[in-house]
């Protein structure tokens, strides 16, 4: 049977940013996995994903989340960047979670992709789960990791795996 | 010195020799994850059926995007899943789902089959969108344990409806171990590019 699941490349932040890149991903995969374990500057803020360096209006998103004891779903059309989060978040010193999860990257339908996000701070914490649609045909080359707010810190590590199918 | 390649000249000048082909490289580790077969969608047939799964991992995984051919409104399909051809009633399916703007918990525990919802879409108008799913089943080679799936899937077309996420257990209440997998489309047929690819999780 065919190995597969492999890493591609991993980037670990040494210095504060609030934008980081993950460039030159190869098109020999079926899907790509990215993980993400960030901390920040600051708890309130939330990360962003942006492909091929695209800032148009072309993504769209639905989640579903608990925050705190509360449930809730919504949905935003026509965003310049597919956004996760927005309450309780990573501090300097506790990394949240986020691992996206991108279908058929390099063919020639639509970019469809699903989040698993976690957070939790002892006394605050949130979850979500959300699809996100790039409305792009074009092979997924590069996605740009972008933190709303406060920036990333060292600390914070993305690692994309390919997993290729038989 | 890591060893690229053997030439005859090389052994013929005395270079140093090494009981193994490894001396200098890195060790061969094996994935853990591993690809066993890959389906997709003909156009006109409703069903993917992965048979003859190996009982050699500890447990499965299917991902995979799926595009009706149904040509009427726009909407979000489910998938069908059952296994070994076992059609009987004893599947379970719970699931949070949010569709954008409610969130709810739904028993769909039904006959013969358990649907994964928001895991696929039709055509019409959007015709490069489908809705995606990750499958796990977990321990499936087991003969002494039910089989417990979790799944996450869902579809997103930019506009304010046909959209969703959702987060899934499901039940297999039987012992014996998974040798096929079958996934039915709700909708008409799977499309031609649609694509679910098996994988294979080794452990202990």
């Amino acid at each position: 049977m065919p190995a597969t699941y492999e890493p591609i490349m991993s980037t670990t932040i040494t210095t504060s940013t609030v934008s980081f890149s993950l460039s030159s991903i190869p098109s020999t995969y079926t899907d790509l996995r990215l993980v993400l374990t960030y901390l920040a500057a600051g708890d309130y803020g939330w990360p962003s994903f942006r492909f091929n360096g695209d800032t148009g209006s072309n993504y769209s998103y639905t989640y579903i989340r608990g925050v705190g004891v509360s449930a809730g779903s919504s949905r935003t059309t026509n965003a310049t960047k597919l956004e996760l989060g927005g309450y309780q978040d990573a501090s300097s010193t506790v990394p949240s979670l986020t691992i996206m999860d991108i279908f058929s990257y390099a063919g020639s339908t639509n970019k469809t992709v699903l989040f698993d996000y976690s957070s939790d701070s002892n006394g605050a914490g949130s979850t979500y789960r959300q699809v996100g649609l790039w409305r792009n045909t074009a092979a997924i080359n590069s996605i740009t990791l972008t933190r709303e707010n406060w920036n990333f810190i060292s600390g914070t590590t993305a690692t994309i795996y390919g997993i290729k199918n038989a | 010195m890591a060893v690229s390649r053997i030439k005859t000249s090389s052994v013929l000048q005395g270079f140093p020799k090494s009981r193994s082909l490894l001396a200098g490289n890195p060790p061969f580790t094996p994935s853990s994850f591993e690809s066993i077969a890959t389906a997709t969608g003909t156009g006109s047939s409703n069903t993917i059926t992965f048979s003859s799964i190996p009982s050699t991992y500890k447990h499965l995984q299917v991902r995979g995007f799926y595009r009706d051919t149904y040509t009427g409104l726009d909407t979000s399909f489910a998938l069908f899943v059952h296994f070994n051809g076992d059609t009987s009633n004893i599947y379970n399916a719970h699931r949070l789902q949010g569709d954008g703007s409610a969130v709810s918990a739904v028993d769909d525990s039904r006959s013969g089959k358990f649907p994964i919802w928001f895991a696929g879409y039709s055509t019409q108008t959007f015709s490069t969108v489908g809705g995606v799913m990750i499958m796990d089943i977990h321990d499936y080679a087991s003969t002494t344990k039910n089989k417990t799936v979790r799944t996450l899937s869902g579809v997103n077309d930019n506009t304010l409806g046909s959209n969703g996420v959702a987060l899934q257990s499901a039940l297999y209440r039987s012992t014996n171990a998974i040798n096929s997998i079958t996934l039915t489309a709700d909708g008409t047929a799977f499309a031609t590019n649609t694509v679910y690819s098996l994988y294979g999780i080794k452990g202990d």
